[in-house]
């Protein structure tokens, strides 16, 4: 008998169907794999089983039962718990009250039974974090053994865990997946989503691949490979990244000196990182997220000042300049966080002009008829589907990254920071958006590309740097660079053990 | 000497009392995520149907009790504004305070006509603890409502905000609703419940000024007093504690300049500037202890599912 | 394989049709009054006739109808003051003390001025009233840019020293003389607003308040700036990204928000009263709030709710006078219908939908 069974689920938005008539099952005791591409529909069918979503059509049991999950309560009373790709923690609370949180019958909080509690737990799963500890100054990774351990503690059977390796550097990959087979060797159920193979190889029983919103098939991981699962997920044979040639860079363009930045909260969060970027060349920055790249992009944006260091973008020394000089200088800005990057709620003509405005003012007013020329035309040159006179924040993922890069790349700039550039978009727009990249190289601009995606990098770059808490801690050209050594690289305790080995590195001082 | 010190700390105290009520009502639904702008037009018309039920009932304390749920009234209106439908918190806010301030005059205009000398009752005595004693004996010659404030609601409200899970589902949803929410916290019951007792509360401190302060009510009886207690939540950054600290500055502020007007001094300024100083004294509070306040991280963000 | 037809409501995030838009103010001005209709009743008198008072009478003669202009004037300049503030995403609740500073501004040029001839008299009145209360706006306004203190309580807390200021005023320095009332000396009759129309209380104020609208609409349609004060208030960050600067932008919409404000009490002293007195205000740089809350932030629609919140404010009066309801029942009612027009708009965004599908079983 299967534990959870979710029949013929339909979930839209709007026009977009995210899932459709999905069928999904699984059994006691096995790690299940929800495999799919970003879009797939695997983390909505998920919010769903967790009640985060309600479905418009379809059916869930559990054991057997019909159920209605409504919010994650009726979830967790199933059985069900879930580790969401952003941490549902409370940042400014302990681990001991995160965990609690939610789930305790008593009105008074006895503090000690709680930490007594929490420890015992701790003991049981050898999930290890100090309940004392504020969990805004935890490490992603022990965010996440928070995340797991709230779950546990609730008595969740069922377990679920979205793209947990997506934060984590290889070393860490491992010891989480050692938790999750001592947890199925005690007879959890876990259903873990991915959209990397190796992975779903590696840990689980049987493996779901999604595309598209739809079920492509369940195999037992036993009966297939790689190859197979590549050809279901995204629908053709040929899988994963070809390598660019490599390009030698010219004159550098973009050079930071001993750049020191703190982060929100004060603390430091670029420890002296110095970069050159040249003239056509992508500089890849590796690193596991969390470790600085946030900062370094804004930095390097004009939207956050550094305490120490200096930048120069040519001659030009931009230390703490405002973003309008950056954008002067011919600094073509794409932000990590796409909402940065537009105003919602201004039509794709305004965000198309703003940054330049200038150019479409006379005297202080507007040329209206200049700025929706201006929009018509990039639209058609990026193939952004949209209208200048929609909102932007009405459109895609992808259609958004567009009109950034649009109102980016159309002033021919000099240098390219690009943070995270095709994070949570499709297939396609993803390839768009890294050929657009590559033909700025190609250019003669240079590029520094800031990403989490190990393969993004590996398939674009001329030259990786890798950043491991706010220091760049290795640097080679992408000839040398493999999966592995980049690992070693991001996960920071092998540090010396990476510079030694890089012949070209020029860290820091 | 000895007398104006005393009879200075026990009148802090006293006007601080209706500050620290209506504050710590504020900062417990400022800590679930709302701010509330209602909480002027909320005092005033606590003090109103305090007024009101008390005049006409005969009874002090059923007039307390219907202001506190009037308060409590007021509190589940901005709820269902800023927690059910999730409308601008500001705007919502000010609407009720408005709402609130004209059904309070229209219906004291009807019920008492337009006199030119407002109606009064005999206000809630004041309790001496230590009557005769030196110095205990003028400082602990207060209202009921002020020895709760200072000596119960305090550290009761301290005791829930860390010690209760429900202090820590405010905390929770005031921080990180998504959160909150997929732990199995109900935010909108939880938003809901502190904006409930916290208008309450912030209507028992309007009742403090027409049911025992002044025994009267008029149309300055609040004058701004909401507004103040709004800038002393900032200043206590959230903390009970702290709040009460900022009242007890604004309150001696106040009574500094009350006695210093009833000395009659021939001073080269207005007596209108004592009055404003206990506000400018606020505004000062609020920029040096302000610029490090670290505000709830969802207040004024509506919380949606999907 | 099965076909299988069925219907079901759904509701949509796509828009309300168009009939319904357009029928959403109707919608809000009945659901105000059948909620207000209980005050009227509690007032012992009959809901119909008092809504004639309330709302026909005023326009049934042309001098009540002037009337009702008369009280939009102040109404539209603080309405459009708190415009220019919240479309930049500055929370300015200090209207009421910045009106206040400007009808200091102008009671003081008033008696000052008096030697000048009308033509230079009054616009230099005017621009003391815009300076002075675009003056009250900078503090809070500089708070807020440079240390991040929230503008809302300290705006909000001005509005109450304002309120001393304008006490210790009158009943110190400029109480009149001759009275002894706690009003200043009568302003010079060249600075005195002339009368637009004859035989009527309606000033050049208005006209002063109708091209405030018209520069609001120019302002934020037609300038850069105003493009740059949308961008900063619908996205700071985005805003900032893209180099607009958020500082100055947000400083230069408190100051003109405040002296927009200064202006409506600058008008009032000018037009109206003639003297400073504490009841200049009955709380118009509250009820700005509303008025452009209702207007959603559009020059067109703060005009429209300006004019109607007049008509409600003179009508209040004649239902007083005529019926003995209250006169505060006009602003229960303006609260009333911000928050019933809170409650409504949203479902501006759905639509429900009769969906006819087959799904293959």
């Amino acid at each position: 008998m299967y534990l959870v069974e979710m029949l013929g689920i339909t979930k839209r938005f709007g026009a977009l169907v995210a899932n459709d008539r999905i069928d999904f099952n699984l059994k006691p005791g096995e790690i299940h794999a929800l495999l799919g591409e970003n879009g797939a529909g695997k983390t909505t069918l998920m919010r769903i089983l967790y009640g985060l979503y309600r479905a418009d059509e379809g059916q869930i049991r559990v054991q057997g039962r019909n159920v209605h999950i409504r919010s994650p309560r009726d979830a967790l009373t199933l059985g069900i718990g879930m580790v969401t790709q952003h941490f549902a923690l409370v940042p400014p609370l302990t681990v001991a009250e995160n965990i609690v949180l939610g789930y305790t019958d008593d009105f008074r909080l006895n503090r000690e039974a709680i930490r007594q509690a929490v420890a015992e737990a701790e003991e049981r799963f050898q999930i290890y974090v100090d309940p004392d500890a504020v969990v805004q100054h935890l490490s992603v990774g022990q965010k996440q053994r928070v995340e797991i351990l709230k779950a546990l503690y609730r008595n969740a059977r069922v377990l679920i865990l979205d793209e947990p390796t997506a934060v984590l550097v290889p070393q860490e990959v491992d010891n989480l997946f050692q938790t999750l087979e001592r947890l199925r060797e005690q007879g959890f159920s876990i259903v873990f989503i991915s959209h990397k193979l190796d992975e779903v190889m590696r840990i689980s029983d049987r493996v779901t691949v999604l595309r598209d919103g739809r079920v492509v098939g369940t195999v037992p991981t036993a009966e297939t490979n790689e190859r197979e699962l590549a050809r279901m997920m995204v629908g053709r044979e040929t899988f994963g990244v070809t390598r660019q040639e490599i390009h030698q860079g010219e004159e550098p363009l973009l050079r930071l000196e001993n750049v020191w930045a703190n982060d929100d909260q004060g603390l430091p969060a670029l420890k002296s990182v110095s970069l050159t970027v040249r003239a056509g060349e992508i500089l890849g920055i590796a690193g596991v997220g969390g470790n600085g790249q946030k900062e370094l992009s804004e930095v390097l944006s004009g939207m956050r000042a550094p305490t120490r260091g200096r930048v120069l973008v040519g001659e030009r020394d931009l230390t703490g300049a405002e973003p309008v000089e950056f954008a002067d200088a011919g600094v073509g800005r794409i932000p990590e966080d796409r909402h940065e990057g537009v105003v919602a709620d201004l039509t794709v003509a305004e965000n198309l002009a703003l940054e330049h405005l200038d150019a479409f003012t006379r005297n202080g007013l507007l040329d209206r008829k200049a700025m929706l020329e201006h929009a018509e035309h990039l639209i058609r040159e990026f193939q952004i589907k949209a209208r200048p006179t929609d909102k932007a924040g009405k459109l895609s993922g992808g259609n958004m990254q567009k009109v950034i890069l649009a109102r980016v790349l159309s002033r021919q700039p000099k240098v390219v920071i690009a943070a995270q550039p095709t994070r949570g978009l499709d297939i396609g727009a993803t390839e768009y958006v890294r050929q657009q990249l590559l033909a700025q190289r190609d250019r003669g601009a240079a590029v520094l590309l800031i990403s989490e995606d190990l393969d993004e990098i590996l398939a674009l770059s001329d030259r990786i740097a890798v950043i491991y808490e706010g220091e760049i801690v290795g640097e080679l050209p992408a000839s040398e660079a493999t999966p592995e050594r980049l690992g070693l690289l991001m996960a920071g305790a092998t540090k010396e053990q990476g510079r030694a080995g890089t012949a070209t590195a020029t860290t820091s001082h | 000497m000895e007398t104006f010190v005393l009879n200075l700390l026990a009148a802090t105290l006293r006007v601080a009392t209706p500050l620290l009520l209506a504050a710590l009502g504020e900062m417990l639904i400022e800590r679930s995520g709302v701010l509330n702008l209602g909480i002027e037009g909320t005092m005033f018309f606590g003090a109103f149907v305090g007024f009101v039920v008390a005049d006409h009932t005969g009874s002090l304390w059923l007039g307390f009790w219907a202001a506190v749920l009037s308060g409590v009234a007021a509190g589940v209106l901005m709820a269902f504004f800023s927690v059910s439908l999730g409308v601008n918190q500001h705007v919502s806010g000010l609407g009720i305070t408005l709402l609130l301030g004209g059904m309070a005059l229209f219906a004291f205009r009807l019920l008492y006509g337009g006199r030119s000398v407002p109606p009064s009752i005999e206000p809630f005595p004041q309790l001496s603890l230590f009557e005769g004693v030196p110095v205990l004996g003028v400082l602990f010659r207060q209202y009921l409502f002020t020895y709760i404030a200072f000596l119960v609601l305090v550290p009761l409200a301290w005791w829930l905000m860390y010690h209760t899970s429900f202090g820590l589902n405010v905390r929770a949803v005031g921080e990180n609703p998504e959160a909150a929410d997929a732990a199995g916290v109900d935010v909108f019951r939880i938003r809901y419940i502190a904006l409930a007792i916290g208008g309450g509360l912030i209507a028992a401190g309007g009742a403090f000024l027409s049911l025992a302060q002044l025994g009267s009510f008029t149309h300055g009886v609040v004058s701004g007093r909401g507004w103040v207690a709004l800038a002393l939540v900032i200043f206590g950054n959230w903390d009970p504690l702290r709040v009460m600290v900022g009242s007890l500055i604004f309150g001696g502020t106040f009574a500094l300049q009350l006695r210093l007007q009833a000395m009659g001094l021939n001073l080269p300024v207005p007596y209108e500037t004592f009055l404003a100083l206990p506000y400018l004294v606020t505004i000062a509070a609020l920029i040096i202890a302000g610029r490090n306040a670290t505000y709830p991280a969802a207040l004024l963000k509506p919380y949606k599912r999907e | 394989m099965l076909a299988q037809r069925r219907l079901r409501l759904r509701i949509e995030k796509t828009g309300a049709p168009f009939w319904f838009r357009s029928l959403l103010p109707v919608l809000i001005l009945i659901l105000t009054f059948v909620i207000t209709a209980i005050f009227v009743l509690w007032g012992k008198a009959n809901p119909l006739q008092a809504y004639y008072y309330f709302l026909i009478a005023p326009l049934s003669s042309r001098v009540s109808a002037l009337e009702v202009l008369v009280k939009s004037t102040p109404l539209l300049l603080t309405g459009v003051a708190v415009t220019f503030a919240f479309v930049a995403g500055y929370w300015n609740i200090g209207a009421e003390g910045q009106l206040y500073a400007g009808a200091i501004a102008a009671a003081w040029l008033g008696t000052v001025l008096g030697g000048l001839p009308s033509v230079l008299a009054i616009p230099l009145m005017l621009l003391g009233g815009f300076v002075a209360g675009a003056l009250w706006a900078l503090p809070p306004a500089w708070l807020r840019v440079r240390w991040s203190v929230d503008e809302v309580v300290t705006t909000l807390l001005l509005n109450s020293v304002m309120l001393f200021i304008v006490s210790a005023l009158l009943n110190g320095p400029w109480r009149d003389p001759v009275s002894g009332w706690p009003q200043s000396p009568e302003i010079a009759a060249s600075t005195m607003l002339p009368k637009i129309v004859p035989r009527s209380r309606l000033h050049l104020g208005f006209v002063v308040a109708v091209l405030a609208v018209v520069v609001l609409w120019f302002v934020l349609s037609r300038t850069a700036f105003g493009l740059k004060l949308r961008a900063v208030g619908l996205g700071r960050n985005a805003a900032r990204f893209m180099g607009v600067p958020v500082e100055r932008t947000v400083l230069t919409a408190a100051l003109i928000s405040g002296g927009v404000a200064g202006l409506a009490g600058t008008v009032e002293v000018a037009g109206i009263h003639f003297h400073l007195i504490e009841a200049i205000s009955p709380g118009y740089g509250y009820t700005g709030i509303i008025i452009a809350t209702l207007g959603a932030l559009n020059a067109w629609g703060v005009a429209v709710s300006a004019l109607f919140f007049g008509l409600i404010d003179t009508g209040a009066q004649t239902l007083s006078r005529a019926m003995g309801v209250p006169v505060y029942l006009g602003e229960v009612t303006q609260a009333t219908m911000l928050l019933v027009a809170l409650a409504l708009i949203p479902l501006q965004r759905y639509r429900i939908r009769l969906l006819s599908e087959s799904s293959e079983v």
